[in-house]
């Protein structure tokens, strides 16, 4: 079985989110960066697991970037997989990336597709359904657990207000989030290892960009709060019901 | 013509649909055209009151096997019908399904898509569409370039608004392929209100001190009508299920009001919830940075504010 998890990079969680150039660009001085942590909690180390399970398992990493990434690909090898792709390309919009990724999970054959359910950042959740649209398979979104016996998948998903339980046969494209696995610390025997194993660099194919970003804005400042006294917490209830009508 | 997608679970329309639906009528007023509505699999919903929502007509492929969920031939489907309709802009909410369904009907028309829109399109200049970014903490308008364009509305972002006009509901003729999905099990946690739907959302944090407490959540969601939710370590330390985990490694949600018990209001918090429209928060320490967001709060300690103010609840619902 030969798998593929794609890897993207993302802000840390803490980050300062401020733009530059007038509000076309992220500011990205000073900013640390992190792997998207759905790849890697969830999609990268159930993907680890099921070659831990079957060490038959071919486990790929991909990821669409320059080579500012490579630090980042080098911490998910360091977690686990055999080698990583990277294809040398600045990134545009979803759909674009999504064609440089089902370009080479088509040429490599992979039998199985995981992406995280989106990045921190954008928040598009796009990538995935549009590599399995790309490939023609079948795609399983949100999957909060991943069984394989055989060619035999067992996927749970999230729904509104509870979860199902879906059969299918690989290839298969998932997207990943909390549920599939733990998160886990690379060891040092692992980053020593991932120095050495094969990244992969290789040149994007024509493809097209159906969106661009014209602007970014943050939100508007609160008014501030308005605190009501412990004493008397009715006070607030009144307040929630009659000046806000909350409820 | 906009084209919405109406999305049912087992045989029923989810709200979110009726919102998505309103919202396609007003983007058609603005572009000059009228709205449909697209629906798959079979219902006992009545479908002519979409119309209440601001379409004029209903395309419904009835076909059983189009009653269970399968990305790929609810594509296949659509796709379909927006060729033989000629749809030019496709609007899904932002749910399950739609995070499913938009990116692939996108790879497939070539269309361009714009996922967690929280505003109507821009068409001043171009196509231009404001979207959350960064879990919350920032919006991004995205033009999309393409003659085809697919919007995926994030829930609780459009005010729904009912006329009493009826919709025509027509029959769209198509085969349909063996799906490569089996659904097994459908498990829903029943009685409760869905998250990512809810007007109201109570949560609670690790203020709460262990799952016995919970009784302070779930008593005041239950007066109130509203979904419960939790922070992060709460789901990790297994007080609450999982898919109670709101913030930026969680679901994002942006209710009516968010009443946050005992959570701290650490900035990955923040961002799954910045988007409420009123947020209440109750936590003992005057300096959580809960309060720096909060349109309301009490500095107190939960145990003794929060039984106070379930009986406050509870005696307004009475006279009401
Ligand atoms: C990469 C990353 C992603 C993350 N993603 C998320 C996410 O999606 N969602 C999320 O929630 N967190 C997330 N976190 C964790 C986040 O940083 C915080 O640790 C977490 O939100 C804290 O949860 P809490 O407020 O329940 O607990 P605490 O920080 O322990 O806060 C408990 C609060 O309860 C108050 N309190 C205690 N006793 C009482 C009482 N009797 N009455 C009233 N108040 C009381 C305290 O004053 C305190 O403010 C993430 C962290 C990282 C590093």
């Amino acid at each position: 079985m030969k798998i593929l998890v794609c890897i993207s990079k993302t802000p840390d969680t803490t980050a300062k989110i401020a733009f530059a150039d007038n509000n076309t660009k992220f500011a990205a001085e000073g900013v640390q960066w992190i792997i998207n942590p759905y790849d890697e909690w969830y999609a990268l180390v159930r993907a680890i697991e099921l070659k831990e399970a079957n060490p038959a398992v071919v486990l790929h990493l991909i990821n669409v970037g320059n080579a500012d990434n490579e630090p980042i690909i080098r911490k998910a090898l360091a977690l686990g997989g055999d080698e990583a792709i990277r294809i040398n390309s600045e990134i545009s919009d979803s759909f674009n990336v999504a064609a440089q990724i089902a370009a080479i999970a088509k040429e490599g054959n992979y039998d199985l597709v995981f992406t995280g359910k989106e990045t921190i950042d954008y928040n598009g959740s796009s990538i995935g359904g549009m590599i399995a649209e790309l490939l023609d398979l079948p795609f399983i979104s949100h999957a909060v657990t991943f069984d394989i016996e055989g060619n035999n998948a067992t996927v749970t998903r999230e729904i509104e207000g509870g979860e199902e339980v879906d059969k299918a046969t690989l290839p298969l494209v998932v997207s990943c989030q909390k549920g599939m696995a733990e998160q886990r610390i690379p060891n040092m025997k692992g980053i020593m290892g991932a120095r050495t194993k094969p990244l992969k660099v290789m040149e994007p194919i024509a493809a097209d960009i159906l969106t661009s970003i014209a602007s970014f804005d943050l939100p508007p400042v609160k008014a501030g709060v308005k605190l009501v006294s412990a004493e008397n917490p009715e006070e607030l209830v009144r307040l929630l019901h009659e000046e806000a009508k909350a409820f | 013509m906009v084209l919405v997608f109406i999305d049912q679970s087992e045989g029923h329309i989810k709200k979110s649909s009726f919102e998505a639906a309103c919202y396609a009528a007003t983007v058609a007023a603005q572009l000059g055209t009228s709205a449909e509505a697209v629906l798959l699999g079979v219902t006992s919903d009545n479908l002519s009151s979409l119309g209440n929502y601001g379409v004029k007509k209903v395309h419904t492929i009835a076909n059983e096997t189009l009653t269970n969920f399968d990305a790929q031939l609810y594509t296949k489907a659509i796709a379909q019908v927006v060729e033989t309709t000629n749809a030019d802009v496709i609007v899904f909410s932002n749910n399950t399904t739609g995070k499913a369904v938009a990116p692939r009907l996108s790879a497939k028309l070539k269309a361009g898509l714009v996922t967690g829109a929280i505003a109507l399109p821009d068409t001043s200049n171009g196509f231009t569409v404001k979207k959350t970014v960064f879990s919350g903490k920032a919006f991004a308008n995205i033009n999309i370039n393409t003659p085809k364009k697919i919007i995926a509305l994030n829930p609780n972002s459009f005010n729904v608004s009912i006329t009493t006009d009826t919709a025509e509901v027509v029959p769209f003729n198509t085969s349909v392929d063996a799906s490569k999905i089996v659904v097994s099990a459908i498990n829903k946690v029943t009685g409760e209100v869905s998250l990512s739907e809810a007007d109201i959302v109570v949560s609670g944090g690790r203020g709460l001190k262990g799952p016995e407490n919970w009784g302070l959540v779930t008593e005041l969601a239950t007066l109130l009508g509203a979904a419960t939710a939790c922070s992060r370590p709460v789901a990790d330390i297994h007080w609450r299920p999982h898919h109670e985990h709101v913030g930026q490694t969680g679901l994002a949600i942006a209710p009516n009001l968010y009443i946050a018990i005992g959570i701290s209001g650490a900035i990955q918090h923040l961002a799954g919830v910045n988007r409420s429209k009123i947020i209440v928060v109750i936590n003992k320490d005057p300096e959580a940075p809960f309060f720096k967001a909060a349109d309301y709060g009490i500095v107190g300690d939960a145990f003794e504010v929060m039984p106070k103010i379930i009986e406050a609840v509870r005696k307004i619902k009475a006279t009401a």
